[in-house]
């Protein structure tokens, strides 16, 4: 395994009872690097970015076979300690859910989970973390108003500030842009590109023009299998495999 | 008939439906309150028995509440957050919670029954207050477990997602955002409750008996004010009597009537999904 890898995958099967949503999947996930799945509904890329924080462990019926490595350490292991594990891969939703409390007190959430208290510290968590977010202009007034007050668009700016305030390694994203009008999701995009600077990214998306816009590697999921994986310029403009082709040009799905 | 003239029909027929309800609510507090209100007085309420007064009746109410809602309510919350939070949708867990529904079902007399054998004989708690509210925290329990998954229900599944995402376990998820979310259904829940069991009078005649003097200990026995209203209205002779059967039914309409105001205005208080 190459060095600057993150998650190493290999032959992950997944089932909800007997319906099998994953079909061996193999993959590396590089460090700093934007990798972004794409793939028509139901082909198992949000199902797949979900077992890399074990989302699915909330789910009674799902199972797993196979093994995913984060920094070496099977994260399926009996003694992974989930909590740990989803601190360092932090996760943002398709639907903005900032919880029904103060913007203040979403930000701080995580670390108040893990026991910090100092309200200096937690002060230089919230404005660190939100002027992260690009959301610290728009809200430092308002801290301690309601965060549902929020635009959509701000929520889900508040859902990213709240992952950041964990020092996450990683940041999952579920398709963080469906549910936000373009110039939100702008806002967003632009985001990410600051983002990966620090952190490793994975985002799941339904639009090929945001994952040729802001991601580095793309991987292409159809029927829960992984079609095609490489670099995002090379996916776009030469597919090795005829299915992508077909996607990508709009074929299908 | 016209399609014009049969909607109009439908419509004065449903209007007419709402009207009579709410007539019959006011004709009642009406009645009640006018035949009731020449006897109230500052010595009716806060007076002892002998001197014709209910206070007694309103305290033993209250401490019977107490006992059974200091019982009923975390045990009550606790399960249902099992049931809910925790349990696999098994076969076994569906029973639990069929037999939960089912117990709502049952009539309150049989709870009385059932309090007079287990507390009142057996547990030796004799006649009293102690085992008039816990036969009453074993009525409401499967309401306060209903209700509470229902409110437990309602909170949107991405609170849990967002929370767990963050690295908080699940104990602090359900403490900290689950809970809080559901609390005005639970809070609502609870507060029906209470109007269930101040209104009670079978099981409590059984399990706390009749005595005219404010209960000095848990094992002391006590009337509520519906026991006293049963009494007074199936004694009453003169014309006097029933006036103060009447009046004791006022306070306990105000006394309902109070208890719902304050839950529907500590539940909007409490509702933080109102941004």
């Amino acid at each position: 395994m190459a060095e600057n890898n993150k998650f190493k995958v290999e032959n992950l099967d997944l089932f909800y009872g007997d319906f099998q949503a994953l079909k061996s999947i193999t993959m590396d996930i590089e460090a700093n690097k934007v990798t972004a799945f794409i793939g028509p509904s139901g082909c198992g890329k949000s199902t797949f970015l979900r077992t890399l924080n074990r989302m699915n462990d909330l789910i009674d019926t799902v199972r797993i076979d196979g093994t995913i490595q984060l920094d070496h350490q099977d994260i399926y292991k009996k003694d992974v300690d989930v909590t740990d594990l989803r601190r360092r891969v932090g996760m943002v939703f398709q639907k903005p859910n900032p919880f029904p409390m103060s913007i203040y007190d979403n930000v701080v959430y995580g670390p108040r989970a893990q026991g910090i208290k100092d309200k200096k510290v937690l002060d230089e968590i919230v404005e660190s973390s939100l002027r992260a977010a690009a959301l610290w202009d728009e809200v430092k007034d308002k801290l301690h108003k309601s965060g549902l007050a929020l635009s959509g668009g701000q929520q889900q700016r508040l859902c990213i500030a709240r992952t950041i305030a964990m020092k996450p390694e990683i940041i999952l994203m579920d398709e963080p842009t469906s549910a936000l009008d373009p110039i939100a999701t702008l806002k967003v995009e632009q985001l990410m590109e600051e983002l990966k600077k620090e952190y490793t990214i994975v985002i799941v998306t339904h639009s090929m023009q945001q994952a040729a816009r802001i991601s580095d590697v793309t991987a292409f999921f159809l029927m829960g299998e992984l079609i095609e994986m490489g670099d995002t310029n090379e996916i776009f403009s030469n597919p090795k495999k005829q299915q992508t082709e077909d996607y990508i040009t709009g074929r299908f799905g | 008939m016209s399609r014009k003239t049969k909607d109009m029909l439908i419509k004065s027929l449903i209007l007419l439906s709402t009207g009579f309800t709410v007539g019959i609510l006011v004709i009642i507090i009406g009645y009640i309150t006018f035949r009731g209100f020449g006897a109230l007085s500052f010595d009716f309420i806060f007076g002892s028995a002998d001197q014709g007064g209910i206070w007694p009746m309103i305290v033993s109410t209250m401490y019977i509440v107490g006992i059974s809602l200091a019982i009923s309510v975390p045990v009550g919350i606790m399960a249902a957050i099992y049931l809910t939070e925790y349990a696999k949708q098994t076969r076994f867990v569906g029973l639990i919670r069929l037999a939960t529904q089912s117990l709502s079902g049952i009539p309150s007399i049989i709870f009385g029954l059932f309090g007079l054998a287990l507390f009142v004989r057996a547990f030796g708690f004799n006649v009293s207050i102690l085992s008039a509210g816990l036969t009453l925290a074993i009525m409401n329990l499967p309401v306060i477990i209903r209700a509470t998954e229902e409110a437990l229900k309602s909170v949107p599944q991405s609170y849990r997602e967002g929370s767990l995402g963050l690295g908080a376990t699940k104990i602090y998820t359900i403490w900290k955002v689950v809970l809080p979310s559901a609390l005005p259904g639970i809070l609502t829940a609870v507060i029906l409750a209470v109007g269930r069991i101040v209104g009670e009078s079978a099981p409590v005649l059984l399990t706390a008996g009749v005595l005219k003097d404010v209960p000095m200990s848990m094992f002391d026995g006590g009337r509520t004010l519906t026991v006293h209203l049963y009494l007074l209205a199936q004694e009453a002779i003169s014309p006097h009597d029933f006036q103060i059967a009447f009046a004791t039914a006022t306070v306990l309409i105000v006394i309902v009537l109070i208890i719902n105001l304050v839950a529907r205005f500590v539940s909007a208080k409490l509702d933080k999904t109102k941004a």
